[in-house]
């Protein structure tokens, strides 16, 4: 594998992103959107943390099915689809998209969790090394199964609505783990608890990565 | 230079269970240049795909011998050039930002300096700095040439080369095949006769599945 050929690919949808705003804006305003529509229902009400932990990562679930499939659907829009096959070996493009929906996701999921803390103010974290270490691996396994799960629905027809369908039951162990152990970080567990949730979270960036890298190169062809 | 063949084995298309085209096979070597020609819908730009290596033949096989040793299918765009109508480039990006990417992922270790030469070719020079969405599609139909023309590939694809261009355009892309009939070999896919000329062989696929020689 060439990383230049990845890094440039990675390099080339950042600017295109910067330029064009395709997935950026979106996700932004569905964030803020669904985040007043819950502070509007939750009002004055006490929500238990076990909730809250679950309505965080819903938005964070939902504003990753309405951005993140850009990566590959503006490409198969666009046509551009070719051109990359013509100039790069299927493992580069898929690291180099790979690459480009963490960076994405890792600034979606900054963005959304200080607002969260900030206005959800019935939602407080105790355990921040549990908090923390729980975004950053469930970043890495959202964006990694949500990526090869954009590069099979770009292919179909009905691209907006597969999305989501497709990738709940591929994300649902993950969706469950991270609610449980943000409920921990909470609920001011020792960081020794969630060494369970740690270590399912570890295994599946793991599969979901290998699998994707070895099935890319079938899907990314016609 | 290494000796460059490029060969396909019985290639046979089906698309659900249409046939499109069965039984394609022959040998390019340096010099040589290969016209598919037939009707709309019988499968030339199929066929293309194919030999670009960007869609799988639903039997049979193409290949690429350098000094004889076969080049892995993953390595095959490195010593390919496809020009096409429904080859898209980045329309944000202008015409040098888009060749620069493509240099770069290919990693062909082309100087920049090729870039401005290719445009110059293309007459694309002083527009170079333009987003492509600001150009004409002829005018994108010349930058195809110059993508494809960065790494300098042994094998040329060329679907409808003269669409959308001008008498000027069109000289150009003549002058282009003909340089490239001198150190490698050329495919195009075409009805029009003129582009039949800067050919020395021709498969007719309407021929072919009618039962003809090709």
């Amino acid at each position: 594998m060439n990383v230049r050929a990845a890094i440039t690919i990675f390099s080339k949808d950042i600017r295109s992103e910067l330029r064009t705003r395709y997935a950026l804006n979106a996700l932004i305003m569905f964030v803020i959107t669904t985040l007043s529509v819950i502070l509007f229902a939750i009002g004055n009400e006490s929500v238990s943390p076990e909730v809250l932990s679950g309505v965080l990562w819903i938005i964070i679930f939902f504003s990753t099915m309405s951005g993140l499939s850009r990566t590959f659907v503006s490409e198969e829009e666009r046509g551009t689809v070719l051109t990359l096959q013509l100039v790069a070996r299927p493992v580069e493009v898929y690291c180099g998209k790979l690459l480009f929906n963490l960076v994405l996701l890792f600034a979606l999921n900054t963005f959304t969790v200080a607002l969260y803390l900030i206005f959800v103010t019935s939602f407080s974290v105790s355990s921040y090394s549990i908090f923390i270490t729980t975004l950053v691996l469930g970043t890495l396994g959202l964006a990694s199964a949500s990526t090869i799960i954009a590069a099979i629905i770009s292919k179909a027809n009905t691209k907006g609505t597969l999305y989501p369908v497709l990738s709940f039951p591929i994300l649902l162990p993950l969706l469950l783990t991270v609610i449980n152990a943000t409920k921990m970080a909470a609920d001011g567990a020792a960081l020794s608890e969630a060494a369970g949730e740690f270590q399912v979270l570890a295994s599946y960036l793991v599969v979901i990565t290998a699998v994707s890298y070895l099935l890319f190169e079938h899907v990314w062809k016609d | 230079m290494p000796e460059l063949i490029f060969q396909a084995k019985d290639l046979t298309k089906t698309f659900s269970r249409r046939r499109i085209f069965s039984g394609i096979s022959f040998v390019l070597g340096k010099s040589d240049s290969l016209a598919i020609t037939g009707k709309n819908g019988s499968g030339k730009t199929t066929l293309l795909k194919i030999l670009a290596g960007v869609l799988s033949p639903s039997r049979g096989s193409t290949e690429i011998l350098s000094d004889g040793s076969r080049i892995k299918d993953a390595d095959r765009f490195l010593y390919l050039g496809l020009v096409s109508p429904y080859l898209q480039l980045y329309d944000e990006f202008t015409a040098w930002e888009n060749l620069d990417i493509f240099r770069k992922v290919r990693d062909s270790r082309v100087p920049e300096s090729r870039l401005d030469a290719l445009l110059e070719r293309v007459r694309l020079s002083d527009r170079k700095g333009d987003p492509v969405r600001t150009y004409s599609s002829g005018m994108k139909q010349r930058l195809k040439y110059a993508f494809a023309l960065i790494h300098d590939p042994p094998v040329l694809l060329l679907d409808e080369p003269a669409s959308n261009l001008d008498r000027e355009g069109i000289s150009t892309v003549y002058g282009i095949i003909e340089e490239q009939k001198k150190k490698g070999i050329v495919i195009i896919a075409t009805n029009d006769a003129e582009d039949l000329k800067y050919s020395n062989r021709i498969i007719d696929l309407d021929l072919l599945k009618a039962g003809g020689a090709s």
